[in-house]
C-alpha cells in the first residue's frame, strides 16, 4: 500500500516537473509546479511529517505560487522565444546533467542499500508540538533572525515596487 | 509487515527533481520560469531533509525544511519585485535581451 501511494505521487511529481521544464508558456509551468508541490506534500505525509506537509500546501502551493501566478498574469507575457544561447546551453548542459544524476544515484544506492525501508507510521515525531519545541529551544536564535529576514524582505519588496522609473 | 518502500527511492526522487530544476534553470530563457526552477530545486532539497529526518528519527530536518520555506517565501517576494522592476524598465522577460554584460 505504501509503495503504491509512493509510486503514484512520485510519478505525478516527476511528470509535473518535466512539464515545468518543457512548457514554453510560464503559466503552464506555474500550474505544473503546483502539482509537484501537492504530490510532495503527500510524500511528506508518508515520511511522518504532518506539520511540514500542511506548511507545504499553505506556504508553497498557496502563498508562493499564487504570487507567481499573480505576477505572470500582471505582466501578461507570451511564450518565450528560442535563442542561440538556449540551444548552446542544451547542447552542453544535457551530458553534464546526466552525469550529475548518475553520480547522485550512485552515491545514494551505495550509501543506502535496499534493506533500509520506510514504514508509514514508524516515525511520528513530525507533530506541531515536537517541531515547536525544537524551534523555540534549540533553534531559537535562527528563528528570531528569520523574522528579521522576513521584515527586510517586506521592506525591500515594497521599496522596489514603489521605485520611480526614468 | 507490509512491503516497505526503500529509503533510496525517496532520495532518488529528490535527485531527479533537483536535476530537472537545474535543467529548467539552464535551458529556459524566461526569467520567471528560471525562478520557478529554483523553487523546484529547493523543494527537492526539502524532500531530502525530510527523508533523512525519518531515517535518523530526529525532528531537526523538519525544522530546517521550515526555515527553507520561510527563506523561499522571502526570496519569492523580493525576486518577483525585482522582476516587475526589470519588466517595467526593459519591457521584456527574456534573459538574453536583459543581459547588459556583453556587447
Amino acid at each position: 500500500m505504501d509503495a503504491i501511494v509512493f509510486l503514484i505521487f512520485a510519478g505525478v511529481a516527476v511528470v509535473c516537473a518535466i512539464n515545468v521544464v518543457v512548457r514554453v508558456h510560464p503559466i503552464s509551468s506555474a500550474l505544473s509546479l503546483i502539482g509537484v508541490m501537492g504530490s510532495l506534500a503527500v510524500i511528506y505525509l508518508l515520511l511522518g511529517a504532518q506539520f511540514i506537509a500542511a506548511a507545504q500546501v499553505f506556504v508553497y502551493a498557496g502563498a508562493i505560487m499564487v504570487l507567481f501566478i499573480f505576477v505572470i498574469m500582471l505582466l501578461n507575457t507570451g511564450a518565450e522565444e528560442r535563442s542561440r544561447g538556449a540551444w548552446m546551453a542544451r547542447l552542453a548542459g544535457t551530458p553534464l546533467l546526466m552525469a550529475l544524476l548518475g553520480i547522485l544515484s550512485f552515491v545514494i544506492f551505495w550509501a543506502f542499500p535496499r534493506r533500509i525501508g520506510v514504514h508509514f507510521g514508524a516515525f511520528t515525531g513530525g507533530t506541531v508540538e515536537n517541531i515547536g519545541r525544537a524551534i523555540f529551544t534549540t533553534y531559537l536564535l535562527p528563528f528570531e533572525i528569520t523574522s528579521i529576514l522576513v521584515l527586510i524582505a517586506i521592506v525591500g519588496a515594497v521599496t522596489l515596487g514603489y521605485k520611480e522609473l526614468d | 509487515m507490509p512491503q516497505a518502500v526503500p529509503l533510496s527511492w525517496y532520495l532518488i526522487l529528490s535527485a531527479v527533481l533537483f536535476t530537472l530544476g537545474v535543467a529548467g534553470f539552464l535551458f529556459r530563457r524566461n526569467i520567471i520560469t528560471m525562478f520557478m526552477s529554483i523553487e523546484l530545486m529547493l523543494n527537492a532539497v526539502n524532500l531530502s531533509f525530510i527523508a533523512f529526518s525519518y531515517h535518523l528519527k530526529q525532528v531537526d530536518g523538519h525544522v530546517f525544511t521550515f526555515f527553507v520555506m520561510v527563506v523561499a517565501a522571502a526570496e519569492a517576494a523580493v525576486g518577483l519585485a525585482i522582476i516587475l522592476t526589470v519588466f517595467k524598465n526593459r519591457g521584456t522577460l527574456q534573459v538574453d535581451d536583459i543581459s547588459s554584460m556583453k556587447d
